[in-house]
């Protein structure tokens, strides 16, 4: 009997059906909705017979573009996610005063602010944003694909992996409620005993290698593969904040990567790293989760520096002004983002010549981001603007994150910082600058590379509906916050006593019902753009008049991108090359060598995900298995030396004679 | 932003105005491999290094429990020190033969490395096994949890090698000296000794300077 109980605990570990949230009516509610769901889209796969074809050209898919476009669906899912625990949230605050207690208990709210936080910043902005440098850079850059394809299709599938975990622990067992950066001890081994921990621990890990993997690739392939004559200082700007971005990335998510396993060695083994007493040290674990964290909000923002510049230049009609800056003014702020980690700590008490460094530190990355913003704005001064979409979240960026980064530099000030940190002024400061930066140029540069996705432009009514919606629900949502934190009202609170303050978090509540409309919008406007394709189409493959290489080729491009590499003799290659009046060849095509489809990236990353389940809960037997296969599988894909094939020069005569008569059609 | 226009004849013929905005086929872009394993590399000493950092922060404070004088064996760490330098050497002898093309003599070096590298782990999990007999595992004080991790983490990337390793010879013997395979034997190359620098600063920071104070 006994026997037979342990055997039992190796295979589930401390998983029972207790872990089926059946008693919580929400989350009851959620899983029905998603099963339903779940369902539909199985059977209408079925139904269209789309199985082979979805593991054919997508799962199995080693194109840089069908990976992009992958890694932006599952940011845009995942933006459902966050933002509905985002509304829960706002709802809940706005009634829970004095008597009412809102309708979440507190520990299913302090899940979902940790969920909420993990969620938008590694499986929405990072996904978007390595889903549009995996997609624009190769074509950028004239390459026909990213230097290691098959890293690129696991890096995704890793992600997808760390991902579905998160959403796993809605409905088995429980997320962590510890915030979204988990310090200890609290999210040590005897104040968080259950799964939460865990899942935040194995998520994390499993996207972050993905993750890295991703920016060793996209390194590699921007300083090996530029089309000939495209010098470091004639690469686009989106390329240059792009190579930035990964070098934090390869820097940075290693730290994540240690601290997150030394964690989990508190956890599991019993280690005294992180623990009060037989000499942990707490502290050790907040520096250096900052020194990950810190740079990455700089790996989110700098891609969207690198959007508004290419939008700025486009919708302007000229060459993007001070180029050169530009491109210092991104070095330093990659350099400086690793000298500031201390700034999210001040109060930690390292003394006032620790702080003053730190201080002056973060004062002095607004210098470079303040000539940025004069850069857009003097391309802008006598340019021919175009008020397209695109265009308009760029004007709405440069002015809320002027806001947010006066409010950054203010939380810089180590003495305003004691009074203002861990309030709701500095939940305000962040979303300010990542909503107003980081979400505002992800829908700059979905607007504005989709017509070379997908061959059609969005519709701008919706787009535009999209933008005011997003733009004013954020002032109402985040402004009142800015004023309930300097009257000090600290952040993560499920109940509040001070009926006066109310008022405040109902007009935050009004902004996050309004944001809603922005991304109904959004919604909106996918399916009427697809409806309306046919005249929204673009035959041209340059829908905007842009000036960068990806707009030489067709919308959506062919698998080879290019038929012949374009030689590159300026920084906007394409503008030149339209303006000397190139002639696109016709003739003369040769054969075109390619890497294979292949599931391995696939498999690796279930099976790393199944490993990490079985390690969250206990289940022994189960985590080795998936190891132990993990490893065998990445051995037996290694013995497949037959990992590329040649496109028949015949193959792309076709392609190409199709876009002949595309083009000829247009005029 | 530069003078491009120095840089383009105008060609008067139109296939030559054509082609000078287009490579004609002959433009391959550099193999990216090195420069990626190079960055993979810089990675995972960031992982170590953060490792150094918990032991830089940690490594003092022995709760009441033994010191790493009190616990390190000076003489054993040398014999593990010098069979990992060894194994260096001996992969030097595998890149040497390889670019000979002489497969048996890669193959060999290869299996004396793999082995030096088997000895090195054998005697550091018999040194692993003996602490903890002893009572001194790595949950007895931050200063051993950090050596156990940092010192450990070490030896799985050794283990790891010996796998990878064995693949390879495998490969090799399969299908000999091919230029993936010899890309991959760089590799392999540069990942083994990567993990002898790292342990140069594990046997100094860790043994030595624990064993001196």
């Amino acid at each position: 009997m006994s026997e037979h109980a342990d055997l039992a605990k190796l295979v589930f570990g401390r998983l029972t059906w207790e872990a089926i949230p059946l008693h919580e009516p929400i989350l009851l509610a959620t899983f029905v909705a998603v099963v339903i769901g779940g369902v539909a889209v199985v059977a209408a796969i079925t139904y269209f017979r789309a199985w082979g074809p979805l593991w054919r050209d997508w799962i199995t898919s080693i194109d840089h573009k069908k990976i992009g476009v992958m890694y932006v669906i599952l940011g845009l899912v995942m933006l459902l996610r966050g933002f509905a625990d985002a509304v829960m949230m706002r709802a809940h605050q706005a009634i829970a005063f004095g008597d009412a207690m809102g309708y979440l208990p507190p520990h299913h709210y302090d899940q979902i602010f940790t969920a909420h936080g993990v969620i938008m910043v590694l499986f929405v902005a990072m996904p978007l944003v390595t889903g549009l440098m995996n997609f624009v850079v190769p074509l950028q850059i004239g390459a026909r694909d990213v230097a290691f394809p098959f890293l690129n299709n696991f890096s995704f599938w890793m992600t997808a992996c760390g991902a579905a975990l998160v959403m796993m622990s809605l409905f088995v067992g429980e997320f962590a409620r510890t915030g979204w950066l988990a310090y200890p001890p609290l999210s040590g081994i005897i104040a968080s005993p259950d799964v939460g921990v865990d899942y935040y621990i194995w998520s994390l890990q499993v996207a972050g290698v993905g993750t890295m993997l991703s920016g060793v690739n996209l390194i590699a392939t921007i300083v090996k593969m530029r089309a000939p004559g495209m010098s470091m200082m004639k690469m686009p700007i989106f390329t240059w904040t792009a190579l930035c971005t990964n070098v934090l990335i390869v820097a940075a998510f290693p730290v994540l990567t240690a601290v997150l396993a030394l964690l989990s060695l508190d956890r599991y083994v019993g280690t005294n790293f992180f623990t009060n007493d037989l000499g942990g040290n707490p502290m050790m674990y907040v520096n250096l989760i900052w020194i990950w964290g810190h740079p990455e909000v700089y790996i989110l923002i700098l891609p969207a520096f690198g959007i508004f510049s290419e939008v700025v230049s486009t919708f302007s009609g000229k060459r993007l002004f001070g180029y050169a800056s530009m491109v210092y003014a991104t070095v330093v702020i990659t350099i400086l983002s690793y000298l500031v980690w201390l700034h999210h700590f001040f109060t930690m008490g390292s003394g006032a010549s620790v702080n003053a460094f730190f201080g002056i530190t973060t004062m002095i990355i607004s210098i470079p981001t303040g000539a940025k913003i004069f850069n857009w704005l003097f391309t802008m001064y006598r340019g021919r603007i175009r008020f397209e979409v695109p265009m308009l979240w760029t004007v709405s960026f440069m002015v809320t994150f002027v806001i947010g980064g006066m409010t950054g530099v203010l939380l810089a000030v180590p003495p305003a910082d004691f009074v203002l940190h861990n309030s709701l002024f500095l939940v305000a400061h962040f979303h300010n600058v990542i909503i107003g930066g980081v979400l505002f140029g992800l829908m700059a540069g979905i607007t504005y590379w989709f017509p070379k996705a997908f061959g059609y432009k969005l519709d701008p009514f919706w787009g535009k509906c999209s933008f005011w919606f997003w733009t004013i629900g954020f002032y109402f949502a985040f402004m009142p916050l800015y004023v309930l934190g300097l009257m000090g009202v600290t952040r993560r609170l499920s109940h509040f006593d001070d009926q006066s303050l109310q008022i405040w978090f109902q007009i935050a509540a009004l902004g996050a019902l309004l944001i809603a409309l922005g991304i109904l919008s959004f919604i909106i406007q996918l399916f009427v753009s697809f409806r309306r394709r046919a005249s929204l189409t673009d035959t041209t493959g340059d829908p905007w008049n842009g000036r960068t290489l990806e707009w030489s080729t067709s919308s959506p491009p062919p698998v080879y991108n290019f038929a012949f590499t374009p030689i590159v003799h300026d920084t906007d290659a394409w503008y030149d090359m339209k303006k000397r009046g190139h002639i696109r060849p016709v003739a003369g095509f040769v054969p075109i060598h390619m890497p294979k489809n292949t599931g391995a990236g696939f498999v690796l990353a279930v099976l790393s995900a199944i490993c990490g389940f079985g390690l969250i809960w206990h289940m022994w037997l189960v985590a080795a298995a998936g190891f132990v296969t993990l490893i065998v599988a990445a051995i037996v894909h290694t013995f497949n030396y037959d990992r590329e094939f040649y496109i028949p020069a015949e193959a792309v005569l076709r392609a190409e004679d199709a876009r002949t008569g595309l083009l000829a059609s247009h005029v | 932003m530069s003078d491009s226009t120095a840089t383009v004849a105008l060609g008067a013929a139109g296939e030559a105005r054509a082609l000078r905005f287009y490579d004609s086929g002959g433009h391959h872009p550099e193999n990216g491999t090195l420069l990626g394993f190079w960055l993979y590399l810089m990675s995972d000493t960031l992982v170590f290094a953060c490792l150094f950092a918990a032991y830089g922060v940690l490594g003092r404070n022995y709760a009441g429990g033994p010191s790493g004088a009190d616990l390190f064996s000076l003489p054993l760490v040398a014999v593990n020190t010098s069979l990992l330098l060894l194994s260096s050497i001996t992969y030097g002898f595998v890149v040497i033969e390889m670019q000979r093309k002489r497969q048996g003599a890669t193959l060999a070096w290869l299996a004396l490395t793999g082995l030096l590298g088997a000895g090195f782990v054998g005697i550091e999990l018999h040194e692993f096994a003996h602490l903890i007999h002893e009572g001194n595992g790595p949950q007895r004080s931050a200063f051993l949890s950090s050596f156990f991790t940092l010192v450990g983490t070490h030896g799985l990337h050794v283990t790891f090698g010996i796998v990878w390793l064995l693949t390879l010879m495998a490969q090799v013997a399969r299908h000999g000296l091919i230029a993936a395979n010899r890309r991959r034997l760089m590799c392999l190359s540069m990942f083994w000794h990567f993990l002898d620098v790292i342990w140069i600063g594990v046997f100094t920071f860790v043994y030595l300077m624990g064993a001196l104070q």
